[in-house]
Parts: structure tokens; C-alpha cells; sequence
């Protein structure tokens, strides 16, 4: 910035920019401040908000009463399976659309988008039906291979973005200095790709460990991740306020951490390049 | 550059991205259009033959038809206004120079990672529980009687629980936008004596209508097939029945696959028209 701003400008940015952010992350605080304190403190007239005796026995009542360790393990397995198998698809597809591009290389990314716009609802019963078919429904494998799909063309399309901004110059360069073909890829390429890889594992793991249509419709018990585990408590029985915001603070705490750091990765995933 | 050898060593390694989605696409297509075309109910006998376009008759003239299009706008234009407005004011705000910016933009985009069962069940008990949501203790507060939100006011909740979560994801694009605009023009402008609102309405605003225009294309799209945000607050009742959540009603809850599937391919049609318009867009930007 090459104008000199005034510091009571700033000032007023500040407190402004500050009261809006903390508003907004409100929900979010008073959940985690919530899941601290006893059922009795949680409904308290007026609301309490820091000067309360701090408890962790939600969180032990929790795990205790439904067992949150397995639907974490299920989250953790079906989004990452699913995010593991996705990148295995797609960088052979993304790197060659973006090494090799051929005349049709458009067309099929842009088709490859056109398929993320289906409505789930639309192909739902199919879909049910052919996991009833095949004896899948409420089974990880089933859901790490539709949340793959799902996600596969927001992946092709990062990886794409990403290894296109690599210079074909620095390949030919190498080639000059004599490099095989194997030491092009071992020692140019592949450093050169790993940052974008990684954003797109990042987003892709956020984006399925949220994913709530085919995990709630298609999960009952043994499937079942965070988001039907919370599901579940929207029939409440009694006073349940504390233990809901520990449940909750459990389930979002690591993706809120994991996405702070792709935040920069979002704008170009999720506009599909379109912002970057 | 390309050799023979490898163009076809390109299309080897694109074939499994390729043949997943194609699989992914055209299997549950072909079924749900010809569920469509059935009388098929699987409690109740089975597919019971040829229905023609019954089903498509029927869905759009069953009673729950057009208020289940007219809460789908609701929702989805809700929220578009909600969040591209604010959206844009609070990207203008947040690139302001200030202490601490880094830590304020954390704090914006945190509601985008909630999941989506989170945020809902969150809002609909800690916050608009008539009893003893936050909201409630507020409107008491101010002496006012507590609202119960999610059934007098169930529309305007969904679609404040919905704008929280969508708000960070239509910032965020538009700053990234903001931040890629020329200052020396903005600087110009200053110097010429343009004010505040003459500048944002001839130079940020014209700057912004791409970025605001994707927003709006994507968050459309993923707006129209909002699911969870309803299941566990209202679950349909209330006026908040969707048409997804019409849909999913049909096709799981009664069991009537073929007048669900007729139901589906609407809602195909309905989000391939908006698609259109995002991919010219992206394909736009792929050439340059």
C-alpha cells in the first residue's frame, strides 16, 4: 500500500473488522464453551458465559453413551479412502490432460464438471438400490467409492489447475541436459507437483468428512460418520444442550484446524480455477 | 511436441478418471429415467408396469408441488441476496488495512468447515430453541416475547442457518477478487476526487461482477440440493419442504420410486439450466 492510511482509520477497520469476525464465529465459541459446562449451567438464565465451573464429563459421557470413537474412525476412514482413491484416479488423468492436451482436453474437463452438478437427489433410489443389490448398504467400502465419485471431478480439475501452472520449458531443459525420461519424473515433476497435491488431498478430505446426503441416506449403524452420529441427536431426550456442543465440538474440531490452513486452496477448488 | 506414443499413453491414463464418471453418470441416469417412466412401487407390489408420463403429471400436480418450487426459490434467492451483499461488504471490510487481519479472516471462514448436521442442530437448539436458545433469552431481555423460530418463522431460519454457513465461501472468493484489483486505479480515482460510494459503484463493483457472478452460479447449485440444514431441523414440515426434500420423501419415505424419479429428472433439468451458464463461464477461462 503506497498511501499513508491514518491510524485512527485503522483503528475504526479494526474494531469493525474485529466485532463482524466475532460475531460470525460466535456459534462456533459458544458451542466449544458450552460443551464445558453441566446440562444445568448449559440453559442457565441469564447465559453464562465464561465463569462457570469447566467439566470435561460431557466428553466422557459422550464417548461412554454412543460410542463417538467408531463413527470418528468411520469419518476419518470413508474421507480419507475416499480422497486416497480419488488422487490415485485422477493425477494420471489431470496429468496428461495437462502435459499432452489433445483438441477434446476441454471438452472433457468440462464434462467432467457437468457430472458434479447432478443432483444427488436425482439418482438417489438407483443408487440405494444398487447397494441394496450388491449387499453394501451401511458399508464403508460402498461410501468411500461414491464419495470418490463425487468429489473425482473437483479433484481432476484442481491437480489439472495446479500442474498446468508448471513450465514445459523447465521439461525440455532437463531433456536437453539429458535426462531420461524416469529422471524427468523422479526429480522435476514430482517435486514440482507435490504442493498442489497436497492442497487438493486437503480440501477433498474437508469436503468428505462434511458430506451429508449420501452418508446420511446411505449409512444406518456400522457406516455410520460424524455427520449421522450428530444427526442422531436432533431427537433429544431431556436436558442434552452440553453434551450436543461436546459431540459437536468433537466432530468439527479437526476439520476447522485442517481448513484454516487450505483456506487460499477453497477459492481455486471450489471455483473450479475459475478465482484464483 | 506430442508424440504418437504418447497421446496414446495420455488417453491410457485418463481412461479410469474417464470410465469411473461416465459409469458414475450414465448408470443411475438410464435408472432413474426409466424408474420414471414406471409404476413401481417396491412396499406395494413391485413395479407394476408402463406408467407413460403418469408420474411426470403427477408430481407437478400433486398439492405439494408448487410449494415445494416456491420454498426452493425462497431458500435458494435468500441466500444468494444474504450472502453476496454481506459478502461483499465484509470483503471490502476485511481488505481495509487493520491489526490483526489474519486472525479476523480465520474467524469468518470458520462457519465453512462446520459440517452441515453441526451447524444446523447447533442454530435450531443453542440458538433458536424458544425456551432456552440464546435467542430467546435475548428477546426476554428485552422483554419481548420468546419467537419459536423454527416453526413461526421457519422459512427466514433456514434461510439464516444457511446464509451462516454459505456467507465465508461467498467472502473469501470475493476477496481473493478484490485483492487482485490494481490499487493505482482505485489511487487514481482518490486523487481525482472520486467518493467513497462513486468509487465502489465504477470501479470495485464492475471489477467484482465475475466473482459475484460464480458465486452465484455455485452456490446456486449447491443450494438447490440442500438436504441435511432441513432433515434435522424441520424435516420438511413447517412450509421448508424443498423440492429435494420432496423428492427424498417420495422416493425413501413413501416409497414411491416411480413418481420420485419423475421428481428427479425435473430437478436434473432444473440444475443443468443453471450449469449451462457456470460452465460457459469456466470454459471461458480455460482458453485464456
Amino acid at each position: 500500500m503506497a498511501r499513508a492510511v491514518t491510524t485512527q482509520r485503522k483503528t475504526l477497520n479494526t474494531v469493525l473488522a474485529w466485532a463482524v469476525g466475532l460475531l460470525i464465529f460466535f456459534p462456533i465459541l459458544w458451542t466449544i464453551l458450552t460443551s464445558f459446562k453441566t446440562e444445568a449451567q448449559a440453559i442457565n438464565d441469564p447465559p453464562l458465559f465464561l465463569f462457570f465451573d469447566w467439566t470435561l464429563e460431557n466428553y466422557a459421557i459422550v464417548q461412554e453413551r454412543s460410542n463417538y470413537m467408531r463413527f470418528l474412525w468411520n469419518s476419518v476412514i470413508i474421507a480419507g479412502g475416499s480422497t486416497l482413491l480419488g488422487i490415485i484416479v485422477a493425477v494420471p488423468a489431470a496429468w496428461s490432460m495437462a502435459f499432452v492436451p489433445s483438441k477434446r482436453t476441454k471438452d472433457i474437463l468440462l464434462w467432467m464438471l457437468s457430472t458434479k452438478m447432478l443432483p444427488a437427489v436425482g439418482v438417489l433410489y438407483p443408487i440405494y438400490l444398487i447397494c441394496i443389490q450388491l449387499g453394501v448398504l451401511d458399508n464403508r467400502a460402498a461410501l468411500v467409492v461414491i464419495l470418490m465419485l463425487i468429489n473425482l471431478p473437483i479433484i481432476v480439475w484442481m491437480l489439472y489447475t495446479y500442474f498446468r501452472e508448471i513450465p514445459g520449458e523447465i521439461l525440455e531443459a532437463a531433456r536437453m541436459d539429458g535426462a531420461t525420461l524416469k529422471e524427468e519424473i523422479l526429480y522435476i515433476l514430482t517435486p514440482m507437483a507435490i504442493p498442489g497435491i497436497a492442497s487438493t488431498v486437503l480440501l477433498n478430505f474437508i469436503l468428505a468428512w462434511n458430506e451429508a446426503f449420501w452418508t446420511l441416506n446411505l449409512t444406518a449403524v456400522d457406516a455410520a460418520p460424524l455427520t449421522a452420529f450428530i444427526a442422531s441427536y436432533s431427537s433429544p431426550e431431556g436436558l442434552f444442550f452440553a453434551k450436543l456442543s461436546a459431540a459437536s465440538t468433537m466432530a468439527i474440531a479437526p476439520i476447522l484446524i485442517l481448513g484454516w490452513f487450505s483456506q487460499k486452496q477453497l477459492v481455486r477448488g471450489l471455483t473450479f480455477g475459475a478465482v484464483k | 511436441m506430442a508424440t504418437k506414443a504418447s497421446r496414446s499413453a495420455a488417453r491410457l491414463m485418463m481412461a479410469p478418471a474417464v470410465v469411473l464418471l461416465l459409469g458414475w453418470m450414465l448408470v443411475p441416469l438410464i435408472m432413474t429415467l426409466w424408474f420414471s417412466f414406471r409404476k413401481y412401487l417396491p412396499l406395494r407390489g413391485g413395479d407394476l408396469g408402463w406408467a407413460g408420463f403418469d408420474n411426470y403429471v403427477r408430481f407437478v400436480t400433486s398439492s405439494s408441488f408448487w410449494p415445494a418450487v416456491s420454498a426452493t426459490l425462497i431458500i435458494v434467492g435468500g441466500v444468494l441476496v444474504i450472502t453476496v451483499c454481506l459478502g461483499s461488504l465484509l470483503a471490502i471490510l476485511l481488505d481495509q488495512p487493520m491489526w490483526g487481519q489474519g486472525v479476523v479472516r480465520i474467524l469468518v471462514i470458520a462457519p465453512f468447515f462446520v459440517m452441515p448436521t453441526v451447524s444446523a442442530l447447533v442454530w435450531k437448539n443453542m440458538f433458536m430453541d424458544p425456551v432456552n436458545g440464546i435467542l430467546a433469552h435475548l428477546w426476554r431481555f428485552f422483554g419481548a416475547d420468546p419467537v419459536s423460530w423454527l416453526s413461526e418463522a421457519s422459512m427466514a431460519s433456514i434461510i439464516m442457518i444457511v446464509s451462516w454457513q454459505w456467507l465465508p465461501f461467498a467472502t473469501l472468493i470475493l476477496l481473493t477478487a478484490i485483492q487482485s484489483l490494481d490499487s493505482e486505479q482505485l489511487e487514481a480515482a482518490e486523487m481525482d476526487g472520486a467518493p467513497v460510494l462513486k468509487r465502489f459503484w465504477f470501479i470495485i463493483l464492475p471489477h467484482l461482477s465475475r466473482a459475484i457472478t460464480i458465486v452465484i452460479l455455485i452456490q446456486t447449485i449447491f443450494l438447490l440440493s440442500i438436504f441435511a440444514e432441513i432433515f434435522v431441523t424441520t424435516g420438511g414440515a413447517f412450509g421448508t419442504r424443498t423440492l429435494t426434500y420432496l423428492i427424498f420423501q417420495r422416493v425413501l419415505e413413501s416409497q414411491n420410486v416411480g413418481l420420485g424419479s419423475a421428481g428427479g429428472v425435473y430437478a436434473i433439468i432444473l440444475a443443468n439450466i443453471v450449469a449451462i451458464f457456470l460452465m460457459r463461464i469456466v470454459g471461458k477461462n480455460l482458453d485464456a
